[in-house]
């Protein structure tokens, strides 16, 4: 059901771990829906020098944190920012379906990081210019 | 490239289809295909032997052959089990008692029935998926027709107190319908003895051919035709029937239960090691479902802090066949409906791992799996952020 793509990025994924002095660290998704990512950025002037992830989920959901985390590495914040969670299932030569909402998550994975680092910058946190539907609330509705 | 060893331990799922099974069909589809209901010869073998497999259905569960109906399997038995005792006894009442942890087939016929205006109670679990008895007793009023509950559950593999239930919706002059898909060839079954109205089985479980099952209806119980047309069936189930299935489902039916207490012990024992071997070596591992009151084949063990989905294309990497509650594989968004009746909680029910082995396993297919699951968890735990945070909360 997977692409080529998706198995190699599930199976050799790119970029896993922490980064320890992280200049912006997102975690997204809730247990109970099956699915968190938490993406870590170390930025220098104004770039994403390196980009690395830890996450529970399913196969779509590592391949996607594994794609998202090559995407952003050398952009500036504003380009990582353009990242959608589209460009992310067409580098994965797409995503089953029902499997889109992980591509949603790695995008807003790498948008809280972002904002993470611009708060603790005393700088606005940039908005979210298509709300998705995979809020992960309070209630964990685990809608996709 | 070299051929990879598979190894299967999904048998709950479905069971590849013995060579003497096979052999019993082919000629069936070849030689002797002719339309049981036409009136030459090679029809009348047709027939002769539609006939024989209702007998052999019929000795394996204790009941005449003519209480026997053949149908295309599991869920088609429990639809028309449900569907037809619902609308050919409405004017008795109109309520149904099943259980929560039942498969679809008969839980989404109830939540159908429930929109055509039938109450449906829905009855609960404990932690390893039994149903309590009492439950049942407190929940059946003047308007209860219909009590169905599984004989074995499907994914944890929990042997319901069937006798019992059945002994209390007869008492309660109340038909008892029971999904026995999975217990068939693994418990030994006598209708009349465990006080079962109806009984749903399917071919391909027990290592017959898939699109062929069989509903068990007493003699006596009012139930509505499913399929209008043809005589076939008793005029129940009309239709040319699935002759070379029909004769599959005699004969891996007969086989399934010729040595049930040596096929148990066999596959017990394999099952007890994978399971000991999981649980020794794996922390964080627990097993679902009752420890004993379980199905001989069926290993369900949740590893928290990972997901089920990733874990079975490791698997299958590694060519093991598994399967798992999380939401991620089955299309749905909430994991296993009978985890989450357990009183599991849902991160927990996403990291589970259901193995059913069967006839297909050996001691080396354990050794194999007991050499590959530790590291695949472990592998997926080292890039799962629940893990760490527990890591560091609890100091592990």
């Amino acid at each position: 059901m997977y692409s080529d793509k998706v198995m190699d990025h599930f199976k050799n994924p790119r970029n896993v771990g922490e980064i320890a002095d992280a200049d912006g660290v997102g975690e997204v998704g809730n247990p109970v829906c099956g699915d968190i990512m938490k993406i870590f950025l170390k930025i220098e002037n104004n770039i994403i020098v390196d980009a690395k992830f830890k996450t529970f989920g399913c196969g779509a959901a590592i391949a996607s944190s594994s794609m998202a985390t090559e995407l952003v590495r050398g952009k500036t914040l504003e380009d990582a920012w353009e990242v959608s969670n589209k460009a992310v299932a067409e580098a994965l030569e797409g995503l089953p379906p029902i499997k889109m909402h992980c591509s949603v998550l790695a995008e807003e994975g790498i948008h809280k990081a972002i904002n993470d680092y611009r708060v603790k910058h005393g700088l606005e946190p940039w908005k979210e210019k298509h709300p998705h539907a995979h809020d992960h609330g309070e209630d964990a509705v685990c809608e996709h | 490239m070299a051929e990879r060893h598979i190894i299967y331990m999904d048998h709950a799922a479905t069971t590849y289809v013995r060579r003497d099974v096979l052999d019993a069909i082919i000629p069936y589809n070849t030689v002797h295909f002719g339309n049981p209901s036409s009136i030459y010869g090679i029809a009348r073998d047709s027939k002769i032997a539609v006939e024989t497999s209702r007998a052999q259905v019929a000795k394996a569960i204790g009941a005449h052959p003519d209480e026997i109906y053949f149908t295309s399997g599991g869920s088609e038995s429990d639809n028309w089990a449900i569907k037809g005792v619902a609308t050919a006894n409405r004017k008795k009442g109109r309520h149904i008692i099943t259980s929560a942890i039942e498969h679809h087939a008969v839980l989404y016929t109830c939540e159908h029935l429930e929109e055509e205006g039938y109450t449906v109670t829905y009855l609960p679990v404990d932690d390893y998926g039994l149903v309590n008895p009492a439950d049942l007793e407190k929940a059946i009023t003047n308007e209860t027709i219909l009590v169905t509950i599984m004989y074995a559950n499907n994914e944890i593999g929990t042997i319901e107190p069937v006798a019992e239930l059945g002994a209390i919706a007869r008492k309660h002059n109340v038909y008892f319908h029971t999904d026995a898909v999975q217990a068939i060839g693994n418990i030994p079954i006598d209708v009349t003895s465990q006080n079962i109205d109806l009984l749903s089985l399917s071919a391909h479980k027990f290592y017959g051919p898939k699109g062929a099952g069989a509903l068990y209806i007493r003699k006596g119980v009012k139930i509505g035709n499913l399929i209008h047309g043809g005589g076939q069936e008793r005029g129940k189930r009309a239709g040319t029937e699935n002759l070379a299935g029909i004769v599959g489902l005699g004969k891996a039916i007969e086989l399934a239960v010729s040595d049930i207490p040596g096929h148990n012990t066999k596959i017990r024992a394999l099952r007890d090691r994978l399971l000991k071997g999981v649980l020794e070596t794996i922390p964080h591992a627990k097993l679902n479902g009752h420890p004993e009151k379980r199905l001989p084949g069926n290993f369900n063990v949740s590893f928290d802090f990972i997901e089920g989905e990733s874990m079975l294309l490791w698997l299958d990497d590694e060519g093991i066949c598994g399967s798992t509650g999380s939401a991620c594989t089955s299309g749905s968004l909430s994991p296993s409906h009978v985890l989450l009746a357990c009183g599991m909680p849902a991160e927990t029910a996403h990291g589970s791992l259901r193995l059913t082995l069967g006839d297909a396993n050996t001691e080396e297919d354990v050794d194999r799996v007991l050499n590959v699951l530790p590291k695949v968890v472990a592998k997926l735990r080292d890039m799962s952020p629940l893990y760490q945070k527990t890591a560091t909360k609890g100091g592990i």
